[in-house]
């Protein structure tokens, strides 16, 4: 054994040192815990597109088909509905769906395709419940304005192209996912047109 | 006999721990009704423990599987629907003890110091206790498992710009999922409990090296040699305990483990009339869209969290902004961490402290009990001003202690318990 002086400063050096490198190394194997919590292969898998027929889609009427786990709501809008749109804009928060909530295809006045086929994610954008469809009864809700959509969780209201209404906690529009026509009476939910 | 026990206490000092935290550690002598809740709360984590390993022997936990299991142990594991209620009535329990425990470390500033770091383990117990409550909620996977489930994680997206990759990583899916179910159930288990458990323990010994507070606030030990010795504790307690002289204290066993039985045995009365008479506790305790599965395309008219979350929640809804929303309801606990360095006055129990501290304590109760009665029922505009005021109050509480507590008038706190 040396009896040669302690030299603190070396000491400290490789302290310090071997102290970084078992940090780098925990960070490193902290890499695998981490990301095991991202949506598996599987997860990722069951995103794929989903077709939705709506040859028998009445005026006013909603379904709700599973994309992604998500609830995606087609609506075949009445011409009273449309027009309503136009009336509404001055409640809104974001009437030119100014926020990137929709592809840029739906960056017009019906936030669609189609004017009368409204394809959105039915799931509010405050804290993700599904809004409840009024098609009639919504005046209740903002006076003058016969259809929309209300979350019963915390009262955010919808127009009928999925516009938030000003006042409430919602933020931001529902989301509008992207779709393509196959043919007139055939959606595809998942894929632009041009992307599949 | 007691060779053995000599035999293991050179090897483990076995008794030596048992003498210094229970037989001859010494308690004040003055504790009232309010100081059962921590050991009942000791008593509701080894219900909770238990009950929990049993159902997990029959639970699966899987999106297709767990809602039939559920089921499965209510209907036909023998005493599966005793071990559930159980379970679901613990955890209710758990948050009613553990609220009256606060409630009585702010009625007697048992956070003041020296025992601010006991009130941050006691706050990061509560915290743990309400992730795991959470996450429990989930398992059962009904309608309002999910749809709650939903809106909580939904909160982590209001952070600005990670919010969106930070809620997806949490479920693990693009909504919640048997994925979002597993991690959970392996959290609720396994990693949080051992959280808690690890917790408490520091908590304990937290105590232990700073002493009880009590109802007065005043403290036992007395510098060594200040005190005659006629007016000591006549009591043998731990030689850790010579460094100063112990005054109005009695050993925590017998005199405080025979206090606590008797807490136990009123405590497991009304405990058990809730297990066999109202387990649902009018859809408090569990809710009724849960005893529908999860359907992730259809939310229930009406979602609100368990009681035991509604005060906060519904300071999440008083405020119509979302971050701000999400940032009011952190903010409204971590205040409470805050606590011993908000509250500057020198006197510790509400008894000698002023009128303004004893009415501002009130308000802060009363708003606390309006916004959790607001936060189960469904909002209205009326309903939504009234949470905005009581929030308002809630944090008055605080910022008003702040203020008066620095140059407080109290009475005068008398040198001893009993005279």
């Amino acid at each position: 054994m040396s009896n040669a002086p302690v030299d603190s400063g070396r000491r400290r050096f490789l302290t310090a040192t071997t102290a970084v490198v078992g940090g780098a190394g925990c960070a490193f194997a902290a890499v695998p815990f981490i990301a095991s919590w991202n949506p598996s292969a599987k997860a990722k898998a069951a995103g794929a597109p989903v077709e939705v027929d709506i040859s028998k889609l009445e005026p006013g009427q909603l379904i709700r088909v599973d994309w992604r786990g998500q609830p995606v709501w087609v609506v075949n809008r009445t011409q009273a509905a449309l027009d309503e749109l136009k009336a509404v804009e001055d409640q809104l928060k974001d009437p030119a769906s100014d926020e990137p909530q929709q592809p840029e295809f739906a960056k017009n006045q019906y936030r669609s395709l189609k004017p009368e086929i409204l394809v959105a994610v039915g799931l509010c954008t405050h804290l993700g419940c599904s809004p409840t469809y009024l098609p009639d009864t919504f005046g209740e809700q903002v006076s003058g304005v016969k259809s929309g959509f209300f979350c019963p969780c915390h009262g955010s209201k919808f127009d009928m192209a999925g516009r938030v209404f000003q006042n409430v906690p919602a933020g931001l529009n529902l989301v509008i996912p992207p779709y393509t026509f196959v043919d007139d009476t055939t959606i595809l939910v998942g894929v632009e047109e041009g992307a599949a | 006999m007691k060779g053995l026990m000599d035999w293991i206490e050179a090897r483990l000092p076995f008794m030596e721990a048992m003498n210094k935290h229970v037989i001859q550690y010494p308690a004040p002598k003055n504790f009232n009704f309010w100081y059962f809740f921590g050991s009942l709360a000791m008593l509701v984590l080894v219900n909770q423990i238990v009950t929990g390993i049993w159902l997990t022997m029959n639970y699966v936990p899987s999106g297709e599987g767990a809602f039939a299991s559920i089921e499965y142990i209510m209907r036909d594991v023998d005493y599966g629907w005793l071990l559930r209620y159980m379970h679901s009535t613990g955890a209710s329990a758990f948050f009613v003890v553990v609220y009256l425990h606060m409630f009585r470390g702010m009625m007697y500033g048992s956070y003041q110091k020296p025992r601010e770091l006991l009130w941050l383990f006691g706050m990061l117990i509560f915290l743990v206790l309400m992730a795991e409550a959470f996450m429990g909620y989930l398992l059962p996977w009904g309608q309002m498992s999910f749809w709650g489930a939903q809106v909580i994680i939904s909160l982590f997206g209001a952070i600005p710009w990670i919010g969106d990759d930070l809620t997806l990583w949490i479920r693990g899916d693009y909504v919640i999922s048997g994925a979002t179910l597993n991690r959970f159930f392996a959290l609720h288990v396994i990693a949080l409990p051992l959280v808690l458990v690890v917790l408490v323990f520091l908590h304990i010994l937290a105590l232990h090296e700073v002493g009880s507070n009590n109802p007065e606030g005043i403290d036992i030990k007395k510098p060594k040699g200040s005190v005659p010795e006629g007016e000591k504790s006549p009591f043998k307690f731990h030689a850790r305990y010579d460094k100063y002289d112990i005054v109005d204290a009695v050993p925590f066993h017998p005199y405080y483990t025979v206090k606590d039985i008797m807490g136990v045995a009123g405590f497991l009365i009304l405990f058990c009339y809730v297990i066999f008479f109202a387990p649902e506790m009018g859809g408090y305790f569990l809710e009724k869209p849960n005893f529908e599965a999860a359907n992730p395309l259809k939310t229930p008219e009406h979602i609100a969290p368990v009681w035991y979350f509604t005060s906060f929640y519904a300071i999440l809804r008083a405020i119509p902004h979302k971050l701000m929303g999400v940032v009011g309801m952190g903010a409204a606990i971590v205040v409470l961490f805050l606590l011993p360095w908000l509250d500057r006055c020198k006197v510790k129990s509400v008894k000698y402290r002023s009128i303004w501290h004893k009415l501002n304590l009130t308000q802060f109760v009363i708003c606390f009990i309006i916004l959790g009665i607001l936060g189960a029922i469904p909002a209205t505009p009326g309903r939504t001003l009234l949470a905005q005021i009581t929030t308002f109050g809630y944090f008055a509480f605080f910022a008003l202690l702040w203020f008066y507590s620095k140059n407080e008038k109290c009475k005068p706190v008398p040198e001893r318990i009993s005279k």
